[in-house]
């Protein structure tokens, strides 16, 4: 395979604050100019005047992609991932460095980007396609099949300010996943869109990758990068902190702390969600030994730990949660049904409930968590309900031992448990009896 | 690490989710077309001084021809009189300047009725003005796509200029409309039309090209451009003559170039005879206006998308 993308020594810097930072007047320039002209006019590039301070975005960053990868890039918010984007998509210049691309580039930063809301379904795809550099040809030929893809048939004629926002969403990315170049950029534009338009836009970007096309991905959605790119980039501080298998960047990405939505802390109480009798204060996902985690091995058991204030005497309290898998649907409800306060109303203070899902049962995927405390007896009530208190992602690795054995390729289904199967040799006789029967029914089979 | 990940990766087999993997059916792409030896794009720091990358501009002509067909199908959207408002400005503006100047006497030389003179001005003019003041705000009206896809910055305020266009055919059906309501003949003079409205349209994209750079970085321009437009009427023979000012002070309307082309304009269609050295003059500084535009347009585009 031959280098498509190569990436030496990038950096891009930019000015932050300062007085003569982004938002200069055109009096300041032109008193500037007049009381120092030469400085004007020799000033250099990087060169810090009047004590604005400058930042690298970018900085140092080095790699090269062959033909035909398909890799992600994370890394948190601030970490460079945008900017880098913007560098290879020529938005942009670098400040230092140097990129050589080996083929048309595509760059997908924004879906419907150019999108006016006046003009036509079909109007918009057009101008969209050729603001994203496809041919008119090319768009005329595709143009039945993005509409297709983005089931708006009916309203194409219609002018996009009438759409709802998930009807030109779709077709904004529609017209993005039909582009063709050899090299596709894509920043995080699956995030938009209803779950089951999210899942066809990754199956989309599946075969991208399985034409051979090369494709750069940043998301945050951890399941969809190690699904869909072998490798995977993080930056961190605008440099590359690690490159290399999907599923270990990932993971370290992951343990690293650097997610936060594992855990979420009220620290006013006033303002946390629930009534006069109990209010919330954190919830957590942690591991057997405690630790707050964002990753989790498919195979270890997790907890979701909800610490909740009683304000007030006398109540039968039952912490309760529902989890979700990325596409919304509720995989399982669960109360503490534990006897420890079944049946014995909760005293005032501070309580903290863990509920422990075992390993092996989610499947792969990202999981959102709602957590409630309700009273059931002498009637039902809901104290607080918190929707997507928390979430985390289910990693499924490689390593063979976890219920998708030694197969690697996506596995559906809402759980994937690991069950425990019986085998029985039955002998030789058994099978040749059978066999002979199957031979002497297919004549093609005999040798 | 997993063996698997030598075979790059689970991505690259389709499988079924009962059984052992396949591997895909060998798709035309994924024998990898040949890449180029030299890499098609390189992307460097650049110098100050940039040229003007024609090639490239070249392969984007199609998106020229789509920002400035959408300039011009949003243009007149959710208006009552629509398109009607491309006849309308010069129109009304002839009659308050015919109100206020016509009856002046000796204004109009050669005898040309004066509601005739101003709007064979008022014309190019009124393209002129409206295609500076669009392209002048384009690119900051364009912010969306400058931060968000690369494609050359020129095209946006090319587009702007080009969208002008449209208006200035339909006002120049009224302008037939009125020659011919004077009774003026057509003369060989009229074969000089498309040089001038090509004239006219690089001086504009000259101007337009200054004004929509520095307006990304000086949003003073949005304020200074209707104020600068005015000034500029009054200095370009639309409303009276050059031949009014006193002989010493015209070689300043010389420096205009559209006070020659708008005369330019009256000579081919009114029949009167041409004034080749202000016509010279004003090409010249047309070409050299968009020299300058373009080298400056270049030198600033690359901060475009971080100061927008």
């Amino acid at each position: 395979m031959a280098t498509i993308i190569r990436v030496e020594h990038l950096g891009k810097q930019y000015r932050i604050g300062g007085p003569s930072a982004a938002y200069s007047t055109l009096r300041e320039t032109l008193v500037g100019a007049a009381r120092a002209p030469l400085r004007w006019a020799t000033r250099k590039r990087g060169e810090g005047h009047n004590g604005q301070s400058r930042i690298w975005a970018v900085k140092d960053v080095s790699f090269e992609v062959q033909a035909g990868e398909v890799v992600g890039i994370i890394g948190r918010n601030g970490a460079g991932k945008s900017t880098l984007l913007k560098l290879l998509s020529r938005i942009t210049e670098p400040t230092t460095g140097s990129v050589d691309l080996y083929g048309r580039v595509g760059s997908l930063l924004e879906v419907g980007t150019g999108f006016h809301p006046e003009l036509s379904g079909r109007e918009n795809v057009y101008l969209n396609g050729a603001i994203l550099g496809m041919a008119r040809q090319e768009i005329a030929q595709k143009f039945d099949e993005i509409v297709a893809f983005a089931e708006v048939e009916k309203f194409i004629d219609t002018p996009v300010k009438h759409y709802s926002s998930g009807m030109y969403l779709r077709l904004a990315f529609a017209v993005a996943a039909h582009l063709e170049p050899e090299i596709l950029i894509v920043d995080e534009v699956l995030a938009v869109g209803d779950a089951r338009f999210q899942r066809k836009c990754l199956d989309k970007m599946r075969t991208v990758g399985q034409q051979g096309r090369t494709v750069l991905f940043v998301s945050h959605n951890m399941p969809a990068i190690t699904r869909l790119c072998p490798r995977t980039i993080m930056l961190s501080e605008g440099g590359v902190l690690e490159d290399g298998p999907s599923h270990l960047v990932v993971s370290t990405y992951l343990n690293s702390g650097l997610g936060t939505v594992a855990a979420r802390e009220w620290a006013d109480a006033s303002k946390a969600p629930g009534n006069d009798i109990v209010r919330l204060r954190a919830v957590r996902v942690v591991t057997e030994a405690g630790a707050t985690i964002e990753a989790v091995d498919i195979r270890k058991p997790v907890g979701i730990e909800v610490t909740f204030d009683v304000l007030r005497e006398g109540h039968l309290l039952v912490p309760n949660m529902a989890f979700y898998n990325e596409e919304s649907v509720l995989i399982f409800m669960a109360h503490d049904t534990e006897p420890e306060w079944r049946a014995r109303a909760r005293t005032v203070g501070r309580h903290t409930s863990t509920a422990w899902v075992p390993g092996n049962f989610f499947a792969e995927g990202s999981i959102t968590v709602d957590v409630a405390v309700s009273s059931h007896v002498p009637s039902v009530e809901v104290h607080l309900h918190e929707s997507d208190a928390v979430a985390f992602q289910v990693i499924d690795s490689l390593d063979g031992d976890s219920a998708r054995g030694d197969f690697a390729g996506p596995i559906p289904g809402v759980v994937r448990p690991r069950l425990r199967w019986t085998n029985e040799f039955r002998g030789e006789e058994a099978s040749s009896a059978s066999a002979a029967g199957v031979l002497a029914n297919s004549p093609t089979a005999a040798r | 690490m997993s063996t698997r990940e030598s075979t790059g990766g689970f991505e690259k087999v389709e499988v079924h989710p009962a059984g052992a993997p396949t591997p895909v059916p060998a798709s035309p792409h994924l024998s990898a077309p040949p890449l180029p030896a030299e890499p098609l794009v390189k992307i460097r720091p650049r110098s100050s001084w940039v040229a003007l990358d024609l090639a490239d501009l070249w392969s984007y002509r199609e998106l020229l021809y789509f920002l400035t067909w959408r300039d011009i199908k949003v243009r007149y959207k959710q208006t009552a009189l629509g398109a009607a408002w491309a006849i309308l400005q010069p129109l009304f503006l002839m009659l308050i300047f015919t109100l206020f100047f016509g009856r002046v006497a000796g204004l109009a030389p050669g005898g040309v009725p004066y509601p005739l003179f101003a709007f064979t001005g008022l014309v190019p003019w009124t393209f002129f003005a409206n295609a500076v003041s669009s392209s002048g705000n384009s690119l900051v009206g364009n912010a969306n796509l400058i931060t968000k896809v690369y494609f050359p910055r020129l095209l946006v305020p090319m587009a702007a200029v080009a969208a002008g266009l449209v208006d200035f055919a339909l006002s120049f059906v009224l302008l037939i409309v009125i020659m011919i309501y004077y009774g003026v003949r057509p003369t060989w003079q009229l074969a000089l039309l498309p040089a001038l409205v090509l004239l006219t349209t690089l001086c504009a994209t000259g101007v337009g090209l200054l004004l929509s750079a520095l307006n990304v970085k000086y949003r003073d321009i949005r304020f200074a451009l209707p104020f600068l437009i005015q000034l500029w009427l009054f200095v370009s023979s639309v409303i009276v003559p050059s031949s009014v000012l006193p002989e010493r002070g015209r070689w300043l309307l010389a420096l205009n170039p559209m006070s020659g082309i708008i005369e330019g304009y009256r000579a081919a269609l009114l029949g009167q005879p041409f004034d080749w050295t202000s016509l010279s003059v004003a090409t010249l500084g047309t070409l050299a206006v968009l020299a300058c535009a373009v080298v400056a347009f270049r030198r600033m585009e690359k901060q475009f998308a971080d100061i927008i």
